[in-house]
């Protein structure tokens, strides 16, 4: 089954060649096709960039701290809150989040690496050089013209503001072949992964055993296959006119802006649950080992995902209520909007059953998805309000909207990476990250996370638009935008923290043997960190829960699914 | 004994492991592939469909357009010749395969020189470019799209070809050599809804 | 108490770290006059229908988050792990089909509900009739600023949109048509109406019924550059009288003043004329705002500054100065020329 893969021994036996200590563990790092490194390359990558753009987020809160202030200049705002955007969706959501799927499918699937581990590598450069460019528009984006170094047309860059006509020099160029490659990288880990997960499961592993996880890493590959294209190819559309000369987009020539939104959207919307679907499969694998019981409905709640990704291909003008659809046109998207509501709360439903009746520990990785239960609940009570057509009305392109989505963004998703990193950091390193700072980035980065997005509710539904380098006093926004401000300065604090304790761990953490949480899946089954072929012999399961069956003999899963 | 060791042995006795029936890699892969393409193309198609008629100038799709029957022909019969060529290589038959599938290299070449053609008429005679309207800019970028991956395919053939022609090719490599075909069935496929879009429809 | 303090204190640090704070130019004053623009403070049947539909909406996911967030917090706190815990795994439950039918079911009732009033809400505001008494306003969303035409009434003006207060029994709702002379805008008043997008070479349509006088403040909603953020509007509600009015000195040709012949001289000498229009005179530009009546707004540069002569000296010298980017060159006058100039501005009310 798996006899394609190389030799372990073999890859073992190349790296003693190497001579110099620093130089040979980097040229390893480099050429590595192993998708645990490949894996770690993502996140660490992606929580590199996840600093940066948080410092160009902070930045935009301190000029927006108090009304009129001139800390930054209009230009230098407009690029902050694009490159800002761009970077958290595709240089830290998507890496970090496949990073982490990267890393665990194949272990909890049992197998030795991904399907095609050399398209893998390909894949993660792509993406790092793709993403390397957006930062480079800060020094290269001038152009010919002089004009405008990083891009500033907002991260769904609509036209025709992006059109040659009004974005003159390279900037937006910049952002077009940035996102095309980390798309194209993207488009290569998903169908990777969806090759693995159908062709290099274990022995007894069928679909209906395979973790929540990996059902949800299929899912999500699933529509980075179908969901990427579409922003790839109004890319192109956009690159033939600012370069050839084409009119997609030039509505001086007949072109259509509203076009653009319609493409920009099939891809957008779906783009949201790409981000939160490994954020649930996080949850999935979390809540029942901390509950210390099996997860509440398992095939329901599979189900309940395949649903939402299938509606969420037919949502995408809920963003587009504004343009002036036909009555009939915004109805049906209000309707599609509400329904994936249905399916969200099966999950919401379905974790709460999965605690009720257990024994919760409350360790960090818990705390983040107790705090993920909640923020994920009120970001889909919000969206639901979103969805009612004439409410968005009042509310798109507000701060209400941005509100909204950093529930999701940072609520959800960012909370469940936490919790996924203090999860599985003792897996990747073979050390457990400290409990007592861990308990302090939780609860200072969930006070700053509350202070910052939830008055941002109140300022979008008193009249404050998005995307505005300043806003004038006397508007009934000042105390808002001031608490939200103060928010980061804790959030940062969080996040400061959670480097100390990466490194603090990384140099004297607490050894973690290797099943430190008593969990039930394949990974723990292996040593921490595993080795380069991930197991020595493959497994075997007969469950859902194979180490569960091996710690209960008497009383094993395979009795009941 | 380590978690590792009894899972996968099954020295305890844990009970019936179901059997599982795994597809090939490379199947499944250009399966995913050809659906991901197949989006890339639609989004395309559409800006095409959505923009027919809305060109502000000329010269327009029924007054230079002729539906190249010559090409289609080529292009579609090159799908059969290349299942023929795979059915002599699975029989073991490397002459027979090198015979059908230099048919579908040059059926494919013919296909690309008639674009070719097709193209410098429009661009010389009819003066219509990728920035005179907007029909010019969704042709050229619907059917150049399709070209593109026509040249991919062809590459990739060629490839194949001096591969044969250099004595490597034998039974093994059906199945590697399968995958391409697939990838060229979808193209010819692309085809056909390319066709029935700009030469019928949008005609 | 102790957090106001010690807000306040942040504030004070952020505002010392802030020495490069703008000038306000008179607006924080205006702005402190009008209540804020809350969507939940209705005075037109758009904005209210909306609102009424949102309290329902907020009514409706507000007990819903009561529910569902009472079983977390109940089950995290009934279902702890306890310090005298025997170690012991709880009892492992699969799941139960009747208990996932309930929650199924009971989110499609509540969906098709809200979906159906949804839906009744689309129809009344975006099928609306357009009684005989209304108003026609032409919209035109320029970088960074808004055009006005009242093609019935032969007035063009910007920033700051006229219109006459509706009377319930006998509604004279305005109707708006809108189009972008460059970039995708997007005009929103919330206390009037939701946004409505203005998308070049797209022609969008809205309308509001004031019920109540006043000034109402908005803003382009849609990122559209630059100076996006200072994109401002007000909407005047006037009685019907007062509008005329209003409607009636707009129509009149502008004053021709002796004094300030020199100004108006060099108005039509300079690169003022390829981009303003003031009728009568050589200026027909339409690349800028309409000037005729200049005086008769009560802001410039589309809401950056109150119209006063010494802050109009300010924004011909150099638009920068108050809104950097915007599309306005500085005109680089001398002091002589920049006061006749500005005193002839001055004089078109």
């Amino acid at each position: 089954m798996a006899g394609s893969i190389e030799h372990p021994i073999a890859l073992g036996a190349d790296r003693e060649q190497v001579s110099l200590p620093l130089l040979g563990s980097v040229h390893e790092w480099v050429v590595t096709v192993d998708h645990k490194r490949l894996g770690m390359m993502y996140i660490g990558g992606g929580l590199v960039f996840f600093v940066i753009a948080g410092l160009q987020a902070a930045t935009i809160r301190l000029q927006l701290a108090i009304p009129e202030a001139g800390i930054v200049a209009p230009q230098v705002f407009n690029r902050l809150l694009t490159v800002h955007g761009t970077a958290m969706v595709f240089l830290v959501g998507m890496p970090v989040l496949t990073g982490f799927l990267n890393y665990l499918v194949p272990l909890m699937i049992g197998a030795r690496d991904l399907a095609f581990p050399r398209l893998n590598a390909f894949g993660f450069w792509l993406w790092l050089f793709g993403s390397l460019l957006l930062y480079f528009s800060y020094i290269g984006g001038d152009g010919l013209y002089g004009a405008g170094s990083a891009p500033d047309v907002g991260w769904f860059a609509y036209a025709p503001l992006t059109e040659r006509a009004f974005s003159r020099g390279n900037s937006t160029d910049y952002w077009i072949l940035s996102i095309l490659l980390t798309s194209v990288g993207s488009t290569a880990t998903a169908i990777n992964l969806l090759t693995s997960i159908f062709c290099m499961r274990c022995e007894g592993m069928t679909l209906r055993k395979m973790p929540v996880l990996v059902w949800l890493a299929a899912v999500v590959s699933f529509l980075m296959c179908v969901a990427l294209p579409p922003l790839s190819a109004a890319q192109i559309m956009l690159l033939l006119d600012r370069f050839l000369g084409a009119h997609f987009f030039d509505t001086q020539a007949g072109g259509s802006a509203i076009l653009w939104q319609h493409f920009f959207w099939i891809f957008g919307h779906p783009e949201v649950y790409i981000l939160v679907f490994p954020a649930f499969a996080f949850a999935n694998e979390i809540i029942p080992v901390f509950s210390r019981k099996v997860i509440f409905g398992y095939s329901v709640m599979v189900a309940a995902s395949c649903a939402i990704a299938i509606i969420s291909l037919s949502v995408w003008a809920h963003h587009m209520f504004s343009v002036g659809m036909a009555p009939a046109g915004n109805a049906f998207f209000a309707a599609s909007t509400m329904l994936v509501s249905v399916p969200t709360g099966i999950k919401i439903f379905n974790w709460i059953g999965t605690m009720w009746g257990g024994k919760i520990r409350f360790r960090v990785p818990m705390l983040f998805s107790v705090a993920f239960l909640v923020q994920f609940l009120i970001a889909g009570l919000t969206g639901i309000m979103l969805g009612v057509a004439p409410f968005d009305w009042q509310l798109t392109d507000t701060y209400f909207v941005v509100a909204h989505f950093h529930y999701v963004l940072i609520g959800a998703i960012i909370f469940m990476i936490f919790a996924a990193i203090y999860y599985w950091f003792p897996k990747a390193t073979g050390k457990m990250l400290s409990e007592r700072l861990g308990k302090w980035h939780f609860w200072l980065f969930l006070i700053g996370f509350h202070m910052t997005f939830d008055t941002m509710h109140f300022a979008g539904m008193r009249g404050m638009p998005r995307r505005i380098y300043t806003y004038q006093p006397g508007r009934g926004l000042d105390t808002l935008n001031l608490i939200e401000s103060v928010g980061v300065i804790f959030q940062a604090a969080g996040v400061l923290i959670l480097l100390i304790n990466v490194i603090r761990s990384i140099r004297s953490g607490e050894p973690a043997g290797d099943d430190p949480w008593d969990a039930w899946t394949l990974e723990w089954s292996t040593s921490s960190p595993p080795p380069e072929y991930n197991f020595a012999t493959l497994p075997v399961v007969r469950s859902r829960r194979p180490l569960w069956d091996l710690k209960h003999p008497e009383d094993p899963d395979w009795k009941y699914e | 004994m380590s978690a590792a060791s009894a899972i996968s042995t099954g020295a305890m006795n844990l009970g019936p492991v179901e059997p599982t029936t795994l597809p090939s890699r490379g199947r499944v892969g250009i399966v995913i592939l050809i659906l991901t393409e197949t989006v890339f193309f639609s989004i395309f198609v559409a800006a095409y469909v959505f923009y027919i008629g809305k060109s502000l100038n000329g010269p327009r799709p029924k007054d230079v357009l002729a539906p190249p029957i010559l090409n289609t022909i080529c292009l579609l019969s090159s799908s059969i010749t290349i299942v023929l060529a795979m059915r002599a290589l699975q029989a073991g038959s490397i002459r027979s395969f090198g015979i059908w599938w230099l048919a579908t290299l040059a059926l494919g070449g013919e296909f690309m020189v008639g674009t070719a053609m097709e193209w410098h008429r429009l661009i010389y005679t009819e003066h219509l470019t990728i920035r005179t309207n907007l029909f010019g800019t969704t042709y050229y970028s619907l059917v150049g799209l399709h070209a593109l991956h026509v040249t991919i395919g062809l590459i990739l053939i060629l490839l194949v070809m001096v591969f044969t022609m250099l004595g490597y090719m034998d039974r093994r490599h059906a199945e590697r050599t399968d995958v391409l075909s697939w990838y060229w069935h979808f193209v010819d496929a692309v085809w056909v809804v390319v066709f029935i879009t700009v030469y019928i429809i949008g005609r | 108490m102790m957090m106001k303090r010690w807000l306040l204190a942040i504030a004070a640090m952020m505002a010392s770290a802030t020495l490069a704070v703008a000038n306000d130019w008179g607006m924080g004053d205006a702005n402190s006059k009008i209540p804020p623009s809350s969507i939940f403070s209705p005075v037109s049947t758009p904005a209210s229908d909306i609102s009424t539909l949102a309290f329902f909406v907020l009514a409706i996911t507000g007990a819903i988050f009561l529910i569902v967030g009472g079983l977390i917090v109940y089950s995290i706190v009934r279902f702890r792990a306890r310090a005298d815990d025997d170690g012991r795994e709880p009892p492992q439950v699969y799941g139960s089909n009747p208990i996932e039918f309930a929650w199924t079911t009971v989110p499609i009732i509540i969906v098709f509900v809200l979906i159906l009033i949804t839906a009744r809400t689309i129809y009344t505001v975006q099928a609306a009739a357009r009684p005989p008494g209304a108003i026609a306003v032409r919209v035109i969303g320029h970088q960074w600023w808004w055009e006005f035409q009242y093609p019935e009434l032969g007035i063009v003006t910007a920033n700051e949109l006229h219109v006459p207060l509706s009377d319930p029994k006998n509604p004279t709702p305005t109707f708006l048509v809108l189009e972008s002379a460059d970039v995708a805008h997007s005009f929103w008043v919330p206390r009037l109406a939701g946004k409505t997008d203005v998308i070049p070479n797209h022609k969008n349509t809205m309308w509001i019924d004031p019920h109540q006088a006043g000034t109402f403040l908005g803003q382009c909603a849609e990122f559209c550059g630059t100076e996006h953020a200072m994109m401002l509007l007000r909407v005047i509600v006037e009685p019907r009288g007062d509008f005329q009015k209003w409607a009636a000195a707009e129509k009149q040709a502008p004053v021709q003043d002796a004094s300030v012949a020199r100004g108006r001289a060099l108005f039509e000498s300079t690169a003022c004329v390829s981009c303003h229009t003031i009728r009568g005179t050589q200026a027909t530009g339409t690349f800028g705002p309409d000037l005729t009546h200049l005086m008769s707004r009560e802001t410039l540069g589309a809401g950056v500054a109150m119209n006063t002569p010494e802050h109009l000296k300010i924004w011909v010298h150099d638009p920068e100065e108050m809104k950097p980017g915007a599309l306005m060159p500085a005109m680089n006058l001398e002091q002589k020329d920049l006061d006749g100039l500005v005193a002839y501005l001055a004089t078109l009310k």
